[in-house]
């Protein structure tokens, strides 16, 4: 008798755990992302979504556990290794992180000729990659003129386009979204959301979101975990979040002051 | 009991803190050197800052090296006319002035300037996330912002210092001729009689180091800041006092060098 082939997740993470002094984070998380899966993570303030993000980044060093990417380990691998794995990684942060020394053109166009391989050539000049720039700013819906504005003239919104769009420039297939929502109005958000999700869908990549937002955990994801007090309590599909069947995940998307999650004011 | 013993506890962990701060300086200086032989290397960051510290610091260290020469001329003729050896006061002005005037000087106006300018502008970019964008966009932090940096200030500070030792000798020469009533081919004279090689290539010396040092806290303290503003205006008030007392410190450690025979 002979077992099925069992597909190697695009991201593995086993017993990751990730301890601040005394206070623990992660406690042992184990998260599969399957390629091409859009997973969005839920969790309160604190649960330890972003530094889980920032662990697979090498922002952040775990203390125990394994992060695989395409089966290998990124935490045993060599430095080179591990910056090759991690280039085909593009992240937008949740206040975008723009360079604020740089115009908007600049900051894409860093992107571009940062993420560049040298197995396709020689890197775009400064000149090629502002045109560049350009093309991506379009895709974001933003006015390729914008892209000589300073990132401190453009709105939380604007902001937030240009940084998906320098996030978007080296091709990744694999991306992060930290809170992508969060400070902008309802349409700005689903206006984000769709293209999130427009970009993750033309580039076939996998992505990884962390949310407050239910309405763009569910616009954006096609999988969704929760973390509470750096342990995963729950995964299931995105569509399942507003009725999980589990308590906490319950009173956490409906947002209701009772239930099994007791709001710790000090810890 | 405690009495006795907090106190003592107390200056050994100040102590261990010192050290542990300065074991962890010096490997972020040596972490930030070891990029200058690894490509690739950020000219244009190099350049920009070789403008801020050098170019756009020579007003105020101008300023401040004119002013001190002819303050320098005044004091000395006042105190000089004592002993009646006010010819003296061209070898004094241009000694002091190459020497130490000119590294000090300069060293604490730039570290003013241009160390907190750059202890804000790199925590500013680690509070608000665009150290770890720079990671995320496969640039190491360290090469693209801090190595650029200390070979700029290294190279900028010594510039600075050979216009500053112009203008302070100059500074003591229209004080003299023009209030003092010395002779101006005198005066000129007695100075160039007075400086030797050494004590303009060692004020360089001097003022390599210090580059080096406003440079090294500046960038150290940014990249090190936490915690929001609060945190940066903090990093920004550490990278200007370490580096004010390390340059003070060294610049005696190099006097003792160069002059102590």
């Amino acid at each position: 008798m002979s077992t099925p082939p069992v597909s190697t997740p695009k991201i593995r993470i086993r017993g990751l755990h990730k301890a601040f002094g005394s206070k623990i984070v992660l406690d042992g998380v184990d998260l599969d992302v399957e390629t091409g899966t859009s997973m969005v993570i839920i969790g309160g303030s604190g649960s330890g979504k972003s530094v889980l993000l920032r662990c697979i980044l090498g922002l952040i060093e775990p203390d125990a556990g394994t992060i695989e990417i395409d089966g290998e380990n990124l935490l045993t691998a060599s430095r080179s290794r591990q910056d090759a794995l991690r280039r085909q990684i593009g992240m937008l942060f949740q206040n975008a992180a723009l360079f604020d020394s740089m115009s908007v053109g600049e900051n894409v166009a860093f992107g571009i000729r940062a993420k560049h391989s040298d197995r396709n050539g020689p890197p775009p000049s400064r000149a090629q990659a502002l045109q560049m720039a350009g093309d991506l700013l379009k895709q974001v819906g933003l006015d390729p003129s914008v892209g000589d504005l300073s990132p401190s003239e453009l709105s939380g919104g604007m902001q937030k386009r240009v940084g998906l769009a320098r996030a978007i420039a080296g091709n990744p297939n694999i991306m992060f979204f930290d809170e992508p929502t969060t400070g902008l109005d309802p349409i700005m958000g689903a206006v984000i959301d769709g293209l999130i999700v427009d970009c993750v869908q033309k580039l076939g990549s996998t992505a990884i979101a962390i949310t407050h937002d239910m309405a763009s955990a569910q616009r954006i994801g096609n999988r969704a975990a929760m973390l509470y007090h750096g342990r995963l309590i729950w995964q299931g599909e995105a569509s399942e979040l507003m009725h999980s069947g589990n308590a906490m995940v319950d009173q956490f998307t409906h947002g209701r002051r009772e239930g099994p999650i007791t709001m710790e004011l000090r810890k | 009991m405690n009495a006795v013993l907090d106190p003592i506890a107390a200056l050994g962990r100040a102590a261990l803190g010192l050290i542990k701060q300065a074991g962890a300086l010096a490997l972020f200086a040596l972490e930030a050197l070891s990029h200058l032989v690894r490509p690739p290397f950020y000219w244009r960051i190099f350049f920009s800052s070789l403008i801020e510290t050098g170019f756009f610091s020579l007003p105020v260290v101008a300023l401040t090296a004119l002013f001190s020469g002819a303050v320098i001329a005044l004091q000395s003729y006042v105190g000089f006319g004592q002993y009646h050896v006010q010819s003296a006061i061209a070898g004094i002005v241009v000694l002091a002035v190459t020497r130490e005037l000119g590294p000090v000087l300069a060293g604490l106006m730039v570290a003013g300037r241009v160390g907190a300018a750059m202890s804000a502008q790199i925590g500013t970019m680690r509070v608000t996330d665009q150290i770890d964008a720079l990671t995320t966009l496969s640039t190491n932090p360290m090469k693209y912002l801090v190595t650029p940096r200390l070979l700029a200030g290294t190279l900028a500070l010594p510039c600075l210092v050979l216009v500053a030792d112009i203008l302070g000798v100059m500074g003591g020469f229209t004080v003299s001729v023009a209030k003092l009533g010395f002779s101006p081919s005198t005066y000129i004279t007695a100075t160039l009689d007075s400086l030797k090689t050494m004590d303009v290539v060692v004020g360089l010396v001097k003022a390599a180091v210090f580059g080096f040092l406003i440079a090294l806290l500046g960038c150290y303290n940014g990249y090190n800041s936490r915690g929001g503003a609060e945190g940066v205006g903090s990093a920004t008030t550490a990278a200007v006092v370490g580096a004010s007392i390390l340059l003070l410190l060294f610049d005696y450690l190099l006097t003792d060098l160069f002059f102590s025979q």
